[in-house]
């Protein structure tokens, strides 16, 4: 059975950043997809697959991680400024993250507009 | 008074030899090409190759270092340490090194040194002047990976080069990793064939002035 969680920016917003990791990959360890709300800041991503590479066995193979963007690049100025001004009032809060265990996420496709997580065939035993 | 002495034999160097020193890294995902790459710019300058270059991921697990690697472009001179990492993925499955025949405790072994060397460079960014980023030109270029690698470059303050390989192969996409990183100078080439090599000579001259 696949399981996704969803994760409100709320709950990961007070925690610093190597608590916010643990706290995710808490989550990916049990076999849940993690949907995050909002982005993670480039040095969480990288603490993310430090911590992830660090934790890598034989039963845990990894993570996929994918980010969707809630506004496109090439959007005017004005609204490039509102989500700027959003952005420093509330946090990272837009757009969503996909963060799941290598053994039940195959691999994330992604374009600039959409996700398509593939997952692995669940082998019979 | 050392000091003024120092910055007068800066500017006087800098004057007429016209020749910098940049700490290189070719960073990348697994099986882009970096090694070959990395091969192909050694053998270019200095006639000799760098390390082994395989089908099966994670081939490289130990960051290969050729120092001193002199590049000329219009009569300007740049001096090299060419560092080559290994792949950063956020998967490593011991299991698919299987498929090539690795027995599981070398691909058990395999895959732990993998790992060790993507923190190993990770870390080492910080050590880099300038970075190629070595990307597949066959495979979508929207990963996570090279989405988070060239993030931490800009945080930073990384000078790069966008290189997209294999562009000798017919699957090869170019214009979608241009479409991808629209901001960055993105470069096709073949490192196996040697293609548009001088294209990126061309760049490393600009990033490195």
């Amino acid at each position: 059975m696949l399981t996704l969680q969803f994760i409100p920016y709320s709950e990961v917003e007070p925690l610093e950043t190597s608590l916010r990791i643990h706290h995710l990959l808490d989550i990916v360890k049990q076999d849940k997809i993690v949907l995050l709300e909002g982005k993670l800041e480039t040095e969480e991503e990288t603490a993310l697959l430090e911590q992830t590479l660090e934790g890598i066995n034989h039963k845990f193979k990894g993570i996929e991680l994918s980010y969707l963007e809630a506004h496109p690049e090439n959007e005017a100025l004005l609204q490039k400024i509102r989500h700027t001004l959003v952005h420093l009032l509330l946090g990272n809060r837009e757009g969503f993250t996909v963060i799941g265990p290598a053994n039940v996420i195959k691999e994330i496709k992604r374009d600039p507009h959409k996700i398509q997580l593939l997952t692995n065939e669940h082998k019979k035993r | 008074m050392s000091s003024f002495f120092g910055q007068v034999h800066g500017f006087l160097k800098k004057l007429f030899l016209r020749r910098r020193h940049i700490k290189l890294g070719i960073y990348g995902p697994p099986n882009g090409g970096k090694t070959t790459l990395a091969n192909r710019i050694c053998k270019d300058w200095t006639g000799e190759e760098l390390g082994i270059v395989s089908n099966i991921a994670h081939e490289t697990r130990e960051i290969q270092i050729k120092e001193e690697i002199t590049i000329t472009y219009e009569g300007k001179e740049l001096s090299v340490n060419l560092a080559d990492t290994p792949g950063i993925a956020t998967r490593i499955d011991y299991e698919d090194f299987l498929r090539y025949g690795i027995k599981a405790k070398d691909a058990k072994q395999r895959a732990k040194e993998a790992t060790k060397g993507i923190i190993e460079s990770i870390k080492w960014l910080d050590h880099m002047d300038a970075v190629i980023v070595v990307m597949d030109s066959t495979l979508d270029p929207y990963s996570q990976v090279n989405i988070t690698l060239i993030g931490n470059l800009e945080a930073r303050k990384i000078p790069m080069i966008i290189v997209a390989n294999k562009i000798d192969l017919k699957k090869s996409k170019l214009r979608k990793i241009q479409t991808a990183f629209p901001q960055y100078n993105v470069i096709g080439i073949s490192a196996k064939t040697g293609k548009n090599m001088d294209e990126l000579y061309k760049a490393l001259f600009e990033v490195a002035s």
